[in-house]
């Protein structure tokens, strides 16, 4: 492959928090210098000042496969990806057959590998068929692959289960997943408990059940000693728990969604269903403690929580409709509204958007240092569109953003040095 | 005309103007339905569908006989029973009943937006019958008829809406209507029953029954909707009986001259005294039936002027 030289751009280096106009050498796949003179067969890009980052590595990404191809294969999720500037896709397991065995996810790696043109890397499920009974062969899972395991958002319910799952991943060093929700509190709510939800008549979640359940999960990390990353902290009330963890040097790393950055209860509105995801969005309060908590780098990731579904489960009244909204390619401009917004700078956002995701699933990337894979995002941080969501390459468009002034395009995305999107 | 409004989905939408000029036409079929003479013309040539998703025998006939007592035909839908039940969604029935171009859609559904949904996908006029624990806009509307008629005037009343007011459509509907009139509102009922945040509303809170009730103009009991508890809001029917059942002890803190509505059906015994749903010098059970039906023709009569309006402007539009 020709050496590329990437010049005149503006580098985002989430490692050093710093940015600034440089250029970057790549070679063989890999970054080879950030400096120094053009080698002779090497191909010269001015990027015109663009933005240049490690690509987005996004934890937590459902993709249809298998059972729901028609939501979403892992070529429509690996084009939407590349055009929204993400090279890694950690995908779920919480598909309609769960990635709970280590044939099923030999299955899905094939079919990625094959499929998509930026790099998927799966998680499995972390008790059989999600059902929060019998832990999955969690050796045999990580030896076919698997970054991390977890039960996606249907929460093991039986502490003396997860307590086991968690203790015999300590032992094989492996990652749990756990979704912060107290399961009987949550059960059937379709907004955060509130004047809003109280308006509309939505059976409603305390936020408190955030709490409760990443307390419980906490306490067992304490007691077992595991790895664990919570996928979304949402609220104000769970942060103090999560800092006290941290500060306790318990091994505990936090995430969060866009949405959740980007919206409150308030936008479902008149009962727009591609405004429902889980856990249900937050008060303004909520959502500005969570920017807060991101900048701080108490939330260590930032996800798009990507999750397709089709028209048919989002056409019914708001409570029997289906969670979740696609994320992958407004995952980075909507992440930009909090630069524009002034809530953090580009570096602390691709920390938690490309560093600290690669780094917590233990995968190459997310890095601008000499011999990283030259996984990057070239983009222009201000031009503006406005997004319609039938140009989105996920075969579902339940978006949020539909119609939503929006600043931030991607303008190339290059995996492993080759560019699968756009022209720089 | 102050009544701008396409459809009737709730109160929330509706400015003070266009709740009185529902409330002024609505005397006038008070009096048109007294007559034995009760014919009118206001929906003659129009298609009523009224679709129940969920049981309802007294609101159904209510809309019923208010339809064709203004000359509309009107069909009954129990959806309950019928297409549901083999799997089609509320968006594919929508759009059938749409191709049968009705001018009315009367709507009641067990999900809250429900009916919103169903008002984006159809071209007619939509009547929001109960959806969920939303909305119940006639509801409340007759209730402020009631209430006016009865108290001669429809402000600044100190009014008690006593129960289960988490899962009623019907006391959401009042707060809201009450509250842009301009009234004081007091909710009674045990904590386990009450929406979050209620308080934003601008309303008070009460968990004892006797002292929610000191000098109520308006004693608003809701029933305890058994089908929709989960089970475990309260320990038994008895203790709430004992603590926030209305009986003629507990009413005497409110007004001497306070009247006790009830949205129906009753269950004597449970939230309210046999002898007081009875006592014709208190209870208005009985006028909130009657009102029920002139409110609904008016709301029906005034969406039917603004969708003729609305289709003489299209066609006005497809001459020129």
């Amino acid at each position: 492959m020709t050496p590329l030289h990437l010049v005149n751009a503006r580098l985002i280096d989430p490692e050093g928090l710093a940015e600034g106009i440089g250029e970057i050498l790549i070679d063989d796949g890999r970054i080879a210098g950030v400096g120094g003179a053009t080698p002779k067969a090497a191909r010269v890009i001015d990027c015109g000042g663009l933005c240049l980052a490690p690509g987005i590595v996004d934890a937590g990404v459902k993709v249809g496969e298998p059972g729901e191809r028609h939501k979403e294969s892992f070529r429509s999720a690996g084009l939407a990806a590349a055009a929204g500037g993400v090279t890694t896709i950690v995908a779920r397991p919480d598909t309609a057959q769960p990635i709970d065995s280590p044939e099923t996810l030999e299955f899905v790696t094939r079919r990625a590998a094959e499929a998509s043109p930026v790099r998927i890397r799966h998680m499995a499920a972390l008790t059989r068929g999600r059902e929060g009974r019998e832990m999955t062969e969690l050796g045999f899972l990580m030896d076919a692959g698997a970054v991390a395991f977890t039960d996606g958002d249907r929460v093991v319910a039986d502490t003396r289960v997860l307590a086991r799952a968690m203790t015999y991943a300590r032992g094989l060093g492996a990652l749990v997943v756990g979704h912060p929700q107290d399961p009987g509190l949550s059960a059937g709510a379709a907004a955060t408990a509130g004047k809003f939800a109280s308006l509309k008549g939505l059976p409603s979640v305390s936020p408190m059940a955030e709490r409760m359940g990443l307390e419980r999960d906490l306490a067992l990390v304490e007691m077992t000693g595991v790895r664990y990353h919570a996928d979304q902290i949402t609220t104000a009330l769970a942060l103090p728990a999560l800092a006290r963890a941290k500060a306790a040097g318990l091994d505990v790393t936090a995430g969060t969604s866009i949405h959740h950055l980007a919206l409150n209860e308030f936008d479902v509105g008149d009962y727009r269903t591609f405004f429902k995801v889980k856990p249900p969005l937050r008060s303004e309060d909520d959502r500005v403690a969570t920017v807060e908590a991101v900048a701080s780098g108490l939330i260590d990731i930032v996800c798009s929580m990507h999750t397709p579904q089709d028209e048919e489960s989002k056409r019914l009244p708001f409570e029997e409709a289906a969670a979740g909204a696609v994320g992958l390619q407004t995952l980075l401009p909507a992440a930009l509204r909090l630069v524009h917004a002034g809530a953090l700078d580009l570096p602390r956002l691709f920390r938690a958007l490309s560093l600290n995701p690669a780094r917590r699933f233990g995968l190459p990337g997310g890095t601008l240092a000499p011999g990283a894979p030259a996984d990057l995002v070239l983009f222009d941080p201000d031009a503006p569109f406005v997004l319609d969501r039938f140009t989105l390459l996920s075969k579902s468009k339940n978006t949020p953003f539909d119609g939503a002034r929006m600043q931030g395009r991607v303008r190339a995305t290059l995996v492993g040095g080759r560019i699968v999107h756009g022209e720089p | 005309m102050t009544f701008r409004a396409k459809h009737l989905l709730g109160i929330e939408p509706l400015a003070p103007a266009e709740i009185l000029a529902v409330l002024d036409l609505a005397e006038r079929y008070v009096a048109l339905n007294r007559r034995t003479e009760k014919r009118g013309d206001a929906l003659a040539g129009l298609t009523q569908i009224n679709m129940f998703f969920e049981a309802s025998t007294r609101t159904q006939a209510s809309f019923e006989l208010a339809g064709k007592r203004l000359g509309a035909d009107v069909m009954n839908m129990s959806v309950a029973q019928s297409s549901v039940k083999k799997g089609e969604t509320l968006i594919d029935t929508a759009l059938t009943l749409n191709a049968m171009h009705p001018d009315l859609l009367v709507v009641r559904h067990p999900a809250s937006g429900a009916v919103d949904l169903l008002a984006q996908k159809v071209e007619c006029a939509v009547i929001n019958a109960g959806d969920g624990r939303h909305e119940h806009p006639t509801q409340a509307l007759l209730d402020a008829l009631t209430i006016r008629r009865a108290k001669g005037r429809l402000q600044r009343l100190t009014i008690a809406i006593c129960g289960d007011i988490a899962h009623s459509r019907v006391a959401r509907s009042n707060i809201l209507l009450l509250g842009k009139l301009e009234n004081r509102i007091r909710l009674i009922g045990p904590p386990t029953l009450m929406p979050a945040r209620i308080a934003d509303f601008g309303v008070e809170v009460f968990d004892d029954m006797a002292e929610g009730l000191r000098g109520a103009d308006v004693v608003m009991m809701l029933r305890l909707q058994r089908e929709r508890m989960d089970g475990g809001f309260v320990p038994s029917e008895r203790e709430y009986f004992h603590r926030y059942g209305l009986d003629a002890e507990k009413l005497k803190a409110a007004k001497e001259d306070a009247i006790v509505m009830h949205p129906g059906p009753m269950n004597r015994g449970v939230e309210i005294d046999g002898t007081i749903a009875d006592d014709i010098n208190r209870s208005v059970i009985q006028e909130q039936v009657e009102m029920g039906v002139a409110v609904r023709m008016a709301v029906m009569d005034l969406l039917a002027r603004n969708l003729r309006a609305e289709r003489g402007r299209q066609a006005a539009g497809v001459m020129a």
